[in-house]
């Protein structure tokens, strides 16, 4: 249901009868209603820490849109814990574009609802990521307890922020970061990879299901000695809440988070907006979303249309891939994520944290 | 006084002398002990201080933290209106229905005979049992497009979950026992024998219906709808559920408050929830007048 934003506030309420009749048309008959039909909506369905970098791409991309096409779009988001977004849109919301935490959850939605196809990644450029990120650690000024790496998440008496690996996505990179260093520290030793993010597991207090609710959790309210947390939210906490409240700890080995993209084909194609939904999703590789994504904290993936100040601030780190460490997210999510995984095993809610 | 049966009338003269003996026993023991008193009255007036008032008082101290002007511009935000605009829309379409919906239910169970009333009656009941979280799910199992009725929907271009029909459901839902639960004891004690007078005197059904049932109950019918529309408008879980918290298409005021509550928009957040908290008393208040102006007709409802 859209209620036209043109209709002037104070007419509204002696609209209220008309609206409950066009409601109840919308009930029946179900299709979305526009008040003028050059405009253009689209939903785009996203992970939780991009609310600003997205409205700020939403924008731009509607300026740049209206003066090529003379249309107006507007641009309609959602954002929540990656697993939970993929299965809104799996269960029917009508999302025109996705813009997920990882790529394994953009393939649950084509695998289980086949609204796009198996390919979808092969699409568009960087395997569907138009930026990276990684992992950091965010620790309380002047880093009170001393933390310099991933093994030191694991010491008693830290307690440590970081989301549900089972419904967001960051907190499956976060898990697999800290697994990766030890694999790489310890030249592969699986059972002590598992030794140590069991012993990180064990010092977390709490399970947010999603990355801004765990920010929240550790900037807000004061739990914890350290957040696991995508570069982003790290930098965006500091810009909200003042660089004299936190500081960024690189660990010396971190994972490349792949971000990807996508178009919905059937939604798209239901909707008939296929044409700017791709536009909107090629805005992101344009120069101009490009600098916006850098200016969000986010690593562009062509640096040399950002501004060079807004690339300077990320901190130099190794960084390994999932396909690499991993061999791919299909393998990783089967191996660690899903019911009875390597997570299952190491993580019993309820362990007394040390 | 024909709406009292024989037998409450029978009843009713010993049973309010009993009553009325136990409380002077019962005054008499509190009076022996006054710290007990003292004690008890410090604990209910501190509980109602500290889990009520207080948070009810961050509220706007958080919303006004910045100044008026602070306040008033978050109203300004599109995607806000839009929170309170689609909030009132469901409401407006939810209390209506039960109110119909709850008439109907109240008039079966207490004018008529039937079998399986008394399931009927717990059924009633189910949505104020149920967890509202799994109200929502309900609803994504049935109307999802994984759901019993997802694939059909889907070919006839129907949307439901994820769309305004879909908290209509849900809120519907939760809120159906509001206006039935305080009908039904009321419609019961008063019988029949009203309506059958009229009926002998040649009404209608419908007339007997709209001049001697809907009068007898409508301060009990006013205060259902009073206490459905403050559930309707402030209902969380169930929404949240089947809304997919689209901003500006399907995301209500109170989850919108969370969305700006976690964008760090923190005046924002509380002045949207300071609307929801000023709905609450202002409910309230009429709630108390209701009871004040006709406590007689209300308390009517509680005895049985």
């Amino acid at each position: 249901m859209t209620i036209s934003s043109s209709i002037p506030h104070r007419m509204r309420a002696s609209m209220l009868a008309l609206t409950v009749a066009a409601a109840a048309t919308a009930a029946l008959f179900g299709g979305p209603t526009s008040a003028r039909a050059q405009d253009v909506t689209l939903i785009n369905v996203s992970y939780d820490p991009t609310r600003e970098l997205y409205r700020a791409v939403n924008d731009a991309f509607a300026k740049e849109w209206q003066s090529k096409t003379g249309q107006r779009v507007t641009i309609r988001a959602s954002h929540g814990g990656s697993g939970r977004q993929a299965r809104a849109v799996i269960d029917g919301l009508d999302a025109d574009v996705v813009t997920l935490a990882l790529a394994g959850d953009i393939d649950a939605i084509a695998r289980e609802s086949k609204k796009l196809p198996d390919n979808w990644q092969t699409r568009l450029p960087n395997n569907a990521s138009p930026y990276t990120s990684t992992i950091v650690l965010l620790v309380r000024k002047g880093n009170p307890k001393g933390i310099k790496d991933w093994d030191d998440l694991a010491k008693p008496g830290i307690a440590v922020i970081t989301p549900n690996p089972k419904t967001s996505g960051g907190a499956r990179w976060n898990y697999l970061a800290a697994w990766a260093f030890e694999l790489d520290r310890s030249k592969g030793d699986v059972a002590k990879a598992k030794e140590l993010v069991g012993a990180i597991y064990r010092n977390v207090p709490v399970l947010d299901t999603g990355a801004r609710g765990s920010t929240t959790t550790f900037v807000q309210r004061g739990l914890g000695d350290v957040l696991i947390a995508w570069e982003n939210e790290g930098f965006l906490a500091q810009q909200e809440f003042g660089a004299d409240k936190f500081d960024i700890v690189y660990p010396s080995l971190s994972i490349l988070a792949e971000p990807p993209v996508a178009l919905v084909d059937q939604v798209v194609d239901k909707r008939g907006t296929r044409v700017v939904a791709q536009a909107y999703l090629d805005f992101l590789y344009s120069p101009a979303g490009q600098r916006i994504i850098a200016a969000n904290f986010y690593r562009p993936s062509k640096p040399e249309h950002a501004a060079p100040e807004d690339i300077a601030r990320f901190g130099k780190v190794k960084l390994v891939t999932i396909d690499a460490v991993f061999g791919g997210w299909t393998k990783a999510q089967a191996e660690h994520f899903a019911d009875g995984g390597v997570f299952d095993q190491i993580y019993k809610p309820g362990t007394p944290s040390r | 006084m024909s709406e009292t049966t024989p037998e409450a009338l029978s009843e009713d003269p010993s049973g309010a002398a009993s009553r009325l003996r136990r409380r002077a026993a019962a005054r008499s023991i509190i009076d022996e002990a006054p710290a007990t008193r003292v004690v008890l009255v410090a604990l209910a007036v501190g509980f109602l201080l500290l889990f009520i008032l207080l948070p009810l008082v961050a509220v706007f101290v958080e919303a006004f933290r910045r100044g008026l002007d602070h306040y008033l511009a978050s109203f300004a935000d599109p995607d806000t209106q839009a929170a309170i605009w689609l909030t009132l829309t469901v409401a407006a379409i939810a209390v209506p229905l039960n109110l119909v919906f709850g008439i109907c239910a109240a008039w079966a169970i207490a004018k008529f005979e039937f079998p399986g009333k008394s399931l009927m009656i717990t059924l009633i009941d189910l949505p104020f049992s149920v967890s509202p979280v799994v109200s929502g799910l309900v609803f994504v199992l049935l109307f999802g497009a994984q759901g019993l009725f997802g694939k059909w929907l889907a070919a006839h271009d129907l949307q439901i979950i994820f769309a305004v029909p879909g908290i209509v459901l849900a809120t519907v839902f939760v809120t159906f026992p509001f206006v039935a639960r305080e009908l039904i004891p009321l419609m019961q004690e008063q019988g029949t024998a009203e309506e059958e007078a009229a009926l002998t005197l040649g009404a209608s059904g419908l007339k007997a219906f709209i001049t001697v049932t809907l009068p007898n109950v409508k301060w009990a019918l006013l205060y259902g709808v009073l206490l459905c529309n403050a559930r309707a408008m402030g209902e969380f879980g169930a929404v949240s559920v089947v809304s997919g918290h689209v901003r500006g298409l399907t995301n209500t005021m109170p989850l919108h408050v969370e969305i700006l509550y976690n964008e760090y928009n923190f005046v924002a957040a509380f002045a949207v929830a300071s609307i929801l908290a000023g709905l609450a008393l202002v409910t309230l208040l009429a709630k108390s007048i209701l009871e004040w102006r006709y406590g007689d007709a209300l308390s009517r409802t509680r005895l049985y």
